[in-house]
């Protein structure tokens, strides 16, 4: 199985592929991907250059355009395709038809993958995007158990690349409209959930106050670690109950089950988090790329030492184990 | 620009309710609402398609007798084998258009004339060709498109009916999660229908006890109620035919006739907002990714007057 | 981890001219090494940013459009559009890009006041390029020189430890 790695910055980039990684990925520096972050991604002569940097490396480098076309801008979006395919991106990664239809219709030898930003969650709508945009391979949204991966795979015709590691939506993604509910900024639209630039801490009665907007996200006492205001990953009253009413902070790591993975038919796997720090993106790529070839008992080891990094973090296998919905 | 040709559509029931209840509101809404389209069908959860099964057939009748076209609605998000079955068979069994809210179904109802709903991503009219193309008639777009992006795809997109959301708490999530079932202490596979204790949604406040979001089941809801009154000319103007009312736990009907006498231009805007207030006190009104501000922001129309007048 | 008093200390009474001049020089020296780092702020550029090691005496305030830093021992005089505060060493990691974003905002070692968006992105600018503090400050530090090994021994001792602290 292939190891597909992030990277928001040409930094983050050689250290992935140094590390390992078969694929790296990555997006512009403005609303055409999903991690429109400030201080985050590629301008076109970075990309060019972490694309042959791969390259000589014997790695690719997939470019994520995986926002939805802003009505009217539409060019913004068909440049940063043209750009792409010209730098020699080895996959476009798309979650707008309009968008995959273009690339399909303009650049039929181009490899298009399908973000998991387009919730194709079924053998119906993935062999919809293979006929209609001929699509090379599918990010599987993380709605999903093992088991219904491994049936889903017999049935449809193209590869399946799934997120082993790192942040963990709770909703389907590409669905998501509760960040611009709050803030006017949606992932869609805008590349961006729970933007820093609605978010502020204050102190109340010895709390520290996280605030999305106007809205009130978590309150942490003293003693408790703050989080930052992910609008899903809030504290929330409901009727008698108060906690997390969608999902703990807790982030994915499946890595685990990647022997049931591949035997379900999983091509590759994923790792999220073009947001976090180049040290990370070393850290957490080099790792799993030995996990892969270790031993289950090495692994374990290994994986062991990769959560004692991420101390303080609790993991969850999300929706790939049944009991989590 | 097609001035005589403006509709109500009224959306799927989200919430689950009780089998009689559906009935006796669907019996209402076709004997009494000035609605021309009833979307209709489960599409948030597949495990509740057993509540109203009995039921559909004496619906649809009472529909149909009353004049009022049937569109079938799909579920939101299909990953069991057993709920891709499902819209397999409605898709080839349903003698009204269906409307698909997921791939799957736009994928089976390829070359039929057929609807796309909210909870497909139309973005922009190129988006809007690629599913005109395939025999979408209909077209709902998602409740986050600003104005401007409307606009923009209708007159971009010949040939096709486009709908908006005008009134009803605006859907915003939905995950493989049951967070409703886990507020009252489920999970999803053993969640004993807790979502049919709360027919207009769980309010979820913040803990400064602000109201903000309501559960449906896997789905989140907003807690505001999307109310595009005022902005029904304006719409009507860009071209946008159909209006969708979202039922929520109230007079349906009176929204109906409310939101009919302003589409026609007998009530004004204005009043319209005092007295669809008083309808569905509940959940606060919102317009606010209309005018591209958060979905939940109110943005006065008499504000937007005074400010032009200061200027 | 507090940076240590015994060294800490004489900041407090070396004239502030002197210390500012030490800092300007290890500054020019990192654009020097580094000219693309302010590229990345975008319209962030144009903000200041203040830096508050809650350890020293001191606050020192970045000017990205200017190329220009100040320092000054009062938090009065230090306005700026986003300030962080907290142990330099923790400080200093965030130079480095040794910390993860996510965890600049979820430690509570370290406090953001103002412009959250601006302070993301100049913490996003800096883990883009390759700050090596040991290796690009080294020589260039002058008199403050003992002090700045000192202090990157200890961020290659608790580099990491920034890292614990992740969110996703």
């Amino acid at each position: 199985m292939e190891l597909i790695c992030p990277a928001g910055t040409p930094a983050a980039f050689r250290e992935a592929v140094d590390a390992g990684a078969d694929a790296v990925y990555c997006g512009f520096r403005d609303e055409t991907n999903a991690r429109n972050f400030p201080g985050l991604n590629f301008s076109r002569e970075e990309l060019g250059d972490a694309i042959a940097y791969a390259r000589r490396r014997g790695a690719q480098t997939f470019v994520a355009l995986n926002t939805f076309m802003r009505a009217g801008h539409e060019g913004l979006w068909y440049q940063a395709a043209t750009d792409a395919v010209r730098l020699g991106a080895d996959a476009l990664i798309l979650a707008d038809f309009g968008l995959m239809a273009h690339v399909a219709e303009t650049y039929p030898e181009q490899r298009l993958h399908v973000s998991v930003q387009a919730s194709a969650s079924n053998p119906d709508a993935v062999n919809f995007l293979v006929e209609a945009f001929g699509a090379r391979r599918v990010v599987l949204p993380r709605t999903l158990t093992i088991s219904d991966i491994a049936r889903l795979a017999r049935q449809i015709r193209c590869e399946i690349e799934v997120f082993v590691f790192g942040g963990l939506c709770v909703m389907a993604e590409g669905r998501c409209s509760l960040s611009s509910y709050a803030t006017g900024k949606s992932p869609n639209m805008n590349g961006v959930c729970s933007p820093a630039s609605h978010v502020r801490y204050r102190q109340d009665r010895g709390d520290l106050v996280s605030e999305l907007g106007a809205y009130t996200i978590n309150r942490f006492p003293r003693d408790e670690a703050a989080g930052y205001p992910t609008l899903c990953k809030g504290r929330f009253d409901i009727a008698d109950a108060r906690g997390y009413a969608f999902e703990d902070p807790v982030s994915l790591d499946v890595m685990d089950q990647i022997d049931a993975l591949r035997e379900a038919g999983v091509s590759a796997l994923k790792i999220e988090g073009r947001q976090r720090g180049k040290a990370y993106v070393a850290e957490v790529v080099s790792t799993l790329r030995k996990a892969l070839a270790a031993t289950p008992e090495e692994r374990r080891t290994l994986l062991a030492r990769l959560r004692l990094l991420s101390e303080g973090q609790r993991t969850t296998s999300g929706a790939y184990e049944k009991r989590w919905r | 620009m097609n001035a005589g040709k403006r509709t109500l559509t009224l959306g799927p029931v989200l919430y689950l309710w009780e089998g009689e209840k559906w009935r006796d509101f669907y019996f209402r809404i076709a004997d009494e609402a000035p609605v021309s389209h009833v979307v209709i069908g489960e599409t948030v959860c597949s495990k509740r398609l057993h509540f109203t099964d009995p039921y559909i057939a004496p619906v649809i009748e009472r529909m149909v007798a009353a004049g009022k076209r049937i569109v079938f609605s799909t579920l939101a998000l299909v990953t069991l084998e057993r709920e891709s079955q499902y819209v397999r068979s409605l898709i080839a069994d349903s003698p009204y258009p269906v409307e698909a809210n997921d791939l799957s179904a736009l994928a089976l109802l390829e070359g039929e004339p057929h609807w796309i709903g909210p909870l497909v991503n139309v973005y922009n009219a190129a988006t809007a060709r690629v599913l005109a193309r395939r025999g979408a008639g209909n077209v709902c777009l998602p409740p986050e498109l600003p104005a401007s992006s409307i606009n923009e795809i209708v007159s971009h997109t010949p040939g096709v009916d486009f709908e908006v959301l005008a009134f009803g708490r605006m859907p915003l999530a939905i995950s493989a999660r049951c967070a409703h079932a886990r507020a009252k202490g489920h999970i999803k596979d053993n969640c004993q229908f807790v979502c049919k204790d709360d027919p207009d949604g769980l309010p979820v406040k913040t803990l400064d006890r602000q109201s903000f979001l309501a559960l449906n089941c896997v789905q989140t809801v907003s807690f505001t109620c999307q109310a595009l009154l005022s902005e029904l000319s304006g719409l009507v103007g860009s071209g946008v035919s159909r209006f969708r009312l979202s039922p929520q736990d109230c007079d349906m009907v009176a929204v109906a006739r409310l939101y009919n006498e302003v589409l026609h231009g007998r009530v004004d805007a204005e009043d319209g907002l005092a007295r669809s207030r008083q309808i569905y006190p509940a959940a606060p009104l919102s317009n606010g990714f209309h005018h591209g501000q958060e979905g939940a922001a109110w943005i006065a129309r008499a504000r937007n007057v005074a400010h032009g007048a200061n200027a | 981890m507090e940076f240590p008093r015994p060294l800490a200390a004489p900041l407090a009474v070396v004239p502030i001219a002197l210390i500012e001049g030490a800092v300007k020089l290890m500054f020019k020296s990192l654009l020097n090494r580094h000219p693309a780092l302010f590229d990345r702020l975008g319209e962030h550029r144009g903000k200041r940013y203040a830096f508050c090691p809650l350890d020293l005496p001191l606050v020192f305030v970045v000017e990205p459009s200017r190329a220009a830093v100040l320092v000054t021992r009062k938090r009065a005089a230090a306005a700026a559009d986003a300030v962080v505060e907290g142990p330099l060493f923790l400080l200093l990691a965030l130079l480095e890009g040794r910390c993860d974003a996510d965890a600049l905002f979820f430690s509570r070692s370290l406090t953001v006041i103002g412009d959250m968006e601006a302070m993301l992105a100049l913490r996003n600018a800096l883990d883009g390029c390759e700050v090596d503090l040991p290796r690009d400050l080294g020589a260039s530090a002058g008199p403050l020189s003992p002090l700045v090994s000192r202090t990157a021994d200890a961020i290659r001792r608790r580099a990491l430890a920034g890292e614990n602290a992740a969110w996703n």
